[in-house]
């Protein structure tokens, strides 16, 4: 499944979509930077509810296919901004952390 | 003959939300020399840690990036408090960031864990009061 796909999945909704043909393969769910750093894998799809500037600077560094905000969280202007120049899909679900790993299971 | 590439950096202590600015230029440089995308993976995840750790406990500090043929040498220089017990701050969990900074997302003591999981080699020098030199090298071959 492509983020693109995944923008197509009701609740879903993208922020920013730079490199929406990229494909996801797994996914991490996680807050806390260093975890996250730790153990994602390129192309996972990150879940989180950490939306601030780090958010961006982790999803470049590890290579993740997106990061996916959950329960409704949204960027501010400044980050989503930022998102787009570093060539970072950002998405917002309308779900839980939970609920949402469970539709992208269900997807791919 | 092939000569040594050096990469410099001045990471700005004040500004924590600008952290992230030379790991992520060194990603770029790695990447304009062909270097393999899971060396720069760990080369810039390993400099990540080192720089917000910088920011949070020392001000600011420099950071060098080589590259020679058999490895990439990152070395983190800073003029902070220094680290007292070295034993104690490379267990994961142990961390004395505070609380502000665990609201962006930091401080759950894995900084210097996973810079040394990413690398093959990493050295802390460190005096109380004077400041400490990180030096981690990641293998070419």
């Amino acid at each position: 499944m492509t983020v693109n796909d995944l923008c197509n999945i009701e609740g879903f909704n993208p922020l920013t979509l730079p490199e929406g043909d990229r494909e996801i393969s797994g996914v991490y769910i996680g807050d806390l930077l260093s975890w996250v750093m730790g153990k994602a894998r390129s192309d996972n799809a990150w879940i989180t509810i950490m939306s601030n500037i780090n958010t961006l600077a982790v999803a470049s560094l590890t290579d993740v296919a997106c990061v996916i905000l959950a329960e409704g969280v949204t960027l501010e202007e400044e980050v989503k901004n930022a998102a787009e120049n570093k060539g970072i899909n950002v998405i917002t679900s309308a779900y839980s952390a939970y609920d949402t790993a469970l539709i992208l299971s269900k997807a791919q | 003959m092939s000569e040594q590439v050096v990469f410099t950096f001045d990471v700005d202590g004040d500004d924590f939300t600008s952290a992230g600015h030379a790991s992520m230029q060194v990603k770029k440089n790695l990447r304009q020399l062909g270097i393999d995308p899971d060396i720069i993976r760990r080369v810039s995840i390993a400099m990540y840690e080192g720089e917000i750790n910088m920011v949070i406990h020392a001000r600011g500090g420099v950071a060098t990036v080589s590259v020679s043929e058999e490895y990439i040498e990152i070395i983190l220089k800073d003029e902070g408090p220094g680290i007292s017990d070295i034993e104690q701050a490379m267990q994961e969990g142990f961390s004395t960031a505070p609380d502000n900074i665990r609201t962006l997302g930091f401080g759950a003591g894995m900084g210097l864990p996973n810079m040394k999981r990413y690398t093959d080699y990493m050295n802390i020098e460190s005096q109380v009061g004077v400041g400490t030199t990180i030096t981690m090298r990641v293998n070419l071959e």
